[in-house]
């Protein structure tokens, strides 16, 4: 507990964060932290405004009104967009070039090191697979390309949304193998998934509703305040009381 | 500004060319064919070649170039590739230099086998240096790449993107002066006609076309293919947005 309380800041911070798209409210004033160094899980139904909230840290959402900090700078400026990785749902990859290519390029707009183009393939396991265009791998290549671009530039703060997504169950324990990985060696991580059983997985929560920050906790605090075992089953009894334990 | 991510771009985009060698080999040879077409299209009328060849070699990058920068932009757009070079440190005009670079690339070589095949295998006759028609037409090239560019932000489909090409490139070539002199046109036409780039474009070719000396008027043309370029590549630059609704 004293590694936390001499946590200087939290890695993001949102105040009073309201977001509409068209002409519907998407988020609804939310205030937040994500600490430093930890894997914060958020989580929720489809369609409740997850990927507005990253796209917001990650700063290429417009705000109606309120305030997000990320690293200590306003999220998006440009010190910190080097210190940001952003994994989108959809493989934000060029289809047309391989994977290497496709990290080769990312890499030198970064200006990371050629070395790391290697290193990356090897930590998302697409070595084999490197040289085939982007548009012949599967799905699951197709997210772990996208996800490797991301982490090229060794960010401090890897923003993923949905990255589990069609993934088999072999991949996906690698996957967040990887993910504590460099939360140990102090990488801020905020995950989205609406698969529940992802949340045990996390060290922090967030759980959303319909635009709304229903409760940040630990997944051991939502288990005890719920009095359910199972994840699933905690969250829906969490929705179905329609309280809010922020 | 970053001379590495405006490299990078630019090789990004050729390698994703040399991926699609059927788009290569239209974007290649099509002019070339069409400029046979048009020698024996007027096959007794060797004089109405020579006067339509050499602008026709500069224009057809313009148009070209119009729309596959167009539809390279909004794919761009709609894969979320542009969304995660946004959210990257990286610059704007960076990016759209790359872009640049790599079409002015293709340009030179679309336009160097279109005066290939016009100047040797079709007799094509030009008053002036043959050099300078590929270089305006690279230059066009340029300038169609950074309207398509700005262009581009107002499509939100391919159709739509494939659709602004008669729209905004059609009534440039009708009123450029290529088909019709510009002061046989009714004078409002004539007027319009002033503001729009092909026309300074068309100008500057049919300057070389007609030979003698390439004087004031030629290089006032040349500026403002230079300035809409710029222009449109600043517009262009506004409409990357960092932050999308």
């Amino acid at each position: 507990m004293d590694i936390q309380l001499t946590q200087e800041q939290p890695a993001v911070a949102a105040a009073g964060l309201n977001v509409s798209r068209g002409d519907r409210r998407v988020l609804h004033g939310l205030d937040f932290a994500v600490a430093h160094g930890r894997i914060t899980g958020l989580l929720g139904p489809s369609g409740c405004g997850k990927t507005t909230l990253m796209r917001a840290i990650v700063g290429v959402q417009i705000l109606e009104t309120g305030d997000v900090r990320v690293l200590g700078a306003e999220a998006g400026s440009a010190a910190v967009r080097a210190r940001v990785g952003y994994v989108m749902q959809s493989p934000a990859v060029y289809t047309d070039l391989s994977a290497r290519e496709n990290l080769r390029y990312f890499a030198r707009v970064l200006g990371a090191p050629a070395a790391r183009v290697g290193e990356m393939l090897e930590l998302v396991q697409l070595a084999e697979h490197a040289d085939r265009p982007v548009a012949n791998l599967s799905g699951g290549q197709r997210a772990r390309v996208s996800l490797g671009t991301a982490l090229l530039g060794d960010p401090d703060l890897i923003v993923l949304d949905e990255p589990t997504v069609g993934l088999d169950p072999v991949l996906r324990e690698d996957l967040w193998q990887t993910f504590r990985e460099l939360a140990e060696r102090g990488v801020t991580l905020l995950v989205s998934s609406h698969v529940m059983d992802e949340a045990a997985r996390c060290d922090d929560l967030l759980l959303m509703r319909d635009g709304h920050l229903l409760a940040t906790l630990t997944p051991a605090e939502l288990r005890e305040r719920t009095g359910e075992e199972d994840m699933e089953r905690a969250f829906l009894r969490l929705i179905d009381r329609k309280e809010v334990l922020v | 500004m970053s001379a590495a991510a405006t490299g990078a771009t630019a090789l990004r985009v050729l390698t994703q060319l040399r991926r699609d060698p059927r788009t290569v080999a239209l974007l290649l040879f099509v002019p070339a064919v069409l400029m046979t077409l048009l020698r024996f299209v007027f096959d007794g009328q060797k004089e109405t070649f020579d006067n339509l060849g050499g602008p026709m070699i500069g224009l057809f990058p313009f148009i070209t170039m119009f729309l596959v920068t167009s539809i390279t932009m909004l794919r761009e757009r709609t894969s979320g590739t542009l969304e995660r070079l946004m959210s990257m440190p990286v610059g704007k005009l960076d990016l759209l230099s790359g872009y640049g670079i790599a079409f002015a690339v293709m340009a030179a070589l679309q336009a160097t086998i279109t005066a290939a095949v016009a100047f040797i295998a079709l007799g094509l006759d030009v008053g002036g240096s043959p050099t300078a028609v590929v270089a305006l037409a690279i230059g066009n090239a340029v300038l169609g790449m950074s309207l398509g560019l700005f262009i581009s932000a107002f499509a939100t489909s391919e159709f739509q993107a494939v659709q602004f090409m008669p729209a905004f490139v059609l009534p440039q070539l009708m009123l450029c002066g290529l088909f019709v002199a510009r002061d046989q046109m009714a004078g409002a036409l004539e007027a319009f006609s002033d503001a729009l780039p092909l026309t300074y474009a068309f100008d500057a070719l049919d300057q070389v076309a007609a030979g003698g000396e390439f004087g004031g008027r030629g290089w006032l043309d040349v500026t403002v293919i230079l300035g809409v370029t710029l222009l449109a590549l600043g517009l262009g630059a506004l409409t990357l947005r960092r932050r999308t609704a």
